[in-house]
């Protein structure tokens, strides 16, 4: 999903900076620079989708699972009865693709654990799940 | 005037000498601008007059505060209102509690009055200030505060005609450490700052023997820097001046100050991590600092007392001091502990020397550091999260980083570069053992001591009969509330007479 929002910016990118330096430079430099943008595009999207694949996230008996990075790997153990809120956001692009943040946090500052790019139905029901297992396990601090 | 403190609808007044004790806070000031002044050769009587102007305003606002400022208990929340402009209610709950300091600055002490801070789990500003309350009604208020919620009303027939001096009980305290002035003198003495001084003072002779005129530029020019140097060692002085470490039945209280006095309590169960530093200078005398962390907010502007979640519990000691009173705290018990493989000396040449971790089912114990050798205990049952983080550097030399975290900002025990399989293990491992830990919550540790027993602060306990996970301890004896798995029920305990 992360790779569709990637491939349309770059692509608008590509098709503006074309405009941009063919009007300003001639047909050369707009070839040139649509395809310096495009490469970084891919490069990018490449990235994008080593870091999306790294996500992943398991919801056990008593604790969330979160991990996440490709250069710097992490992976973070939440018990349900630690937790101290759960937020949902969604920002414009996500809402474009119906799909939207899961956040927990916990009284430690550290221990960050977040979902992004969840359906958005999905979401509801992690937000939902987790709440109620949060209720039911809740250890305060 | 006297009145009972739980009464429903009693809002109380602080007391009437506050506005004057406040002006004690003018004191730095005052000292200060005469010191600026005395530097100055030209004498101008502004300043005076400039001085009591401050003065005055600050009685008159004080007075303002005082008439406008009241509290009360109502049930399980304390309740503070104050502001004349802009109307601030606070409502403090008591189970929130996270520490109790009584603070007498010189004035007050004179005055015989002491302002009351409690320290809740949020940021620096939800906690809440009584300045200032007389020292019997800030002492009983503190014991009240600390006993937490569940206690039951004082009885009726007593009323508000209670017998003056009747409402404190005198609480049983043991000492379990104090710092003789002169370690501390020779601590403060050992620190950074000093050696900072001394390589100024050594520069500005250098400096002095080859050219006096830049010497003397150099000497104005750093006089500002070296007077903030010395006064932050006055500082550490005069604030830990007579420290004293003392268990009391709500929580370890710590005494310290010279002119200002300061009492601190914190509740046994709120402690969140243990730390023993071992600065460079101290390693050879063998000394060491012992710190705890409580939630709260982090380090305000005030430096001392009001706003720091981390607080020295024995500013300098030996390590049979600081052993005997991590083991008093936290039940500690020294797991074995391992060095990371020998590969991690390329991902961190210096700090490789020390690091060491180990844990047991309910402790982890981590050290890190070269030049301050810091010893971390985190108690299992505080455990927020468990996290493995593993960069670029690790992943090539295969090995990874554990955090445990607990409440509050930066507060966590790094078991750092162990070896992938490791890291995975303990993260397996350390969420069970923190998910057991949590069931069956440890003992307050003061339970262990028969004569301070009867007076444990009410609150959730492992379950004696066995048949729950917990039970609620309240006033000396088990209550019938008891609750497994975060339902709680109703059962009379075993033995119940009454």
């Amino acid at each position: 999903m992360r790779r569709a929002q990637l491939g349309a910016v770059s692509g608008l990118a590509a098709l503006a900076a074309g405009l941009i330096f063919a009007a300003a430079l001639g047909a050369l430099a707009c070839v040139i620079s649509v395809l310096v943008v495009l490469i970084a595009g891919g490069l990018s999207s490449w990235f994008v989708r080593r870091r999306y694949r790294a996500w992943r996230y398991q919801e056990r008996h008593e604790d969330l699972i979160v991990g996440r990075g490709v250069m710097v790997r992490r992976l973070s153990v939440v018990p349900y009865g630690r937790m101290q809120f759960v937020e949902v956001t969604a920002g414009p692009i996500e809402r474009l693709f119906n799909l939207s943040t899961v956040k927990l946090h916990t009284a430690a500052a550290a221990s960050d654990a977040r979902i992004p790019g969840l359906e958005s139905s999905e979401s509801a029901r992690l937000r939902d799940r987790l709440t109620q297992l949060g209720e039911s396990q809740a250890a305060g601090m | 005037m006297r009145a009972d403190l739980r009464q429903e609808d009693g809002w109380q007044r602080l007391h009437p000498l506050s506005p004057l004790a406040r002006v004690g806070r003018l004191v730095p000031i005052v000292v200060l601008s005469v010191v600026l002044t005395l530097g100055r050769s030209g004498s101008d009587r502004g300043q005076e007059y400039y001085l009591a102007v401050l003065a005055a305003a600050t009685v008159i606002f004080g007075l303002v505060n005082w008439l406008v400022t009241r509290w009360k208990i109502e049930g399980d929340t304390l309740r503070i209102e104050s502001g004349l402009i802009r109307r601030d209610s606070k409502r403090l709950p008591l189970a929130r509690i996270q520490a109790v300091d009584v603070v007498r600055p010189l004035l007050a002490r004179i005055l015989g009055v002491s302002e009351l801070r409690i320290r809740l789990a949020g940021s620096s500003s939800s906690d809440g200030r009584l300045a200032y309350l007389a020292e019997a009604t800030a002492l009983e208020l503190r014991l009240l505060l600390l006993q937490g919620p569940g206690k039951p009303q004082r009885p009726a027939e007593g009323g508000s005609s209670a017998p003056p001096g009747a409402a404190v009980p005198a609480t049983p305290e043991h000492v379990m450490a104090a710092v003789a002035t002169g370690r501390l003198l020779g601590s403060v003495l050992l620190s950074g700052i000093t050696v900072v001084l001394f390589a100024l003072a050594l520069a500005l002779v250098v400096l002095a023997v080859f050219s006096p005129r830049t010497a003397a530029a150099a000497v104005g020019f750093l006089a500002i820097y070296i007077f903030t140097l010395f006064s932050t060692l006055w500082r550490q002085l005069s604030n830990q001046f007579h420290f004293e470490a003392v268990e009391a039945p709500e929580g370890v209280r710590v005494r310290r100050g010279l002119l200002q006095s300061v009492s601190e309590t914190i509740p046994y169960g709120r402690i969140q991590a243990v730390r023993r530093i071992e600065p460079v200078l101290w390693r050879p005398l063998g000394w060491c600092r012992l710190e705890v962390d409580i939630a709260g907010g982090r380090k305000g502007k005030r430096g001392e007392g009001s706003a720091v979640a981390r607080k020295a519990l024995l500013p300098v000691g030996n390590h049979q001091d600081a052993w005997h009173l991590v083991d008093r705290l936290i039940g500690g018990t020294m797991p074995a502990l391992t060095p990371p493989p020998h590969r991690a000396r390329w991902k961190a040449p210096l700090s490789y020397h020390f690091l060491a971790a180990g844990y047991d089912d309910t402790h982890v114990v981590c050290v890190t550091g070269r030049l301050r050798k810091v010893t971390t205990w985190v108690p299992l049952e505080k455990a927020q999260s468990i996290r493995r983080v593993q960069g670029p550097v690790q992943r090539r030399l295969e090995l990874a980083t554990v955090h445990v975290d607990a409440a509050g900002k930066d507060i966590r025990g790094e078991l750092r570069d162990r070896p992938v399989q490791e890291a995975d293990r303990l993260v397996e491992e350390l969420s069970n053992l923190s998910r057991a830990a949590r069931k069956h919550r440890t003992k307050p540790p003061i339970e262990r001591s028969p004569d301070l027993g009867a007076a444990v602060p009410s609150g959730w306990y492992p379950d004696p009969s066995g048949r729950y996970a917990e039970r609620y301890w309240r006033d000396g004896s088990w209550t019938e509330h008891v609750s497994r798995d975060g339902i709680s029920s109703v059962d009379p305990p075993e033995g119940a007479s009454d």
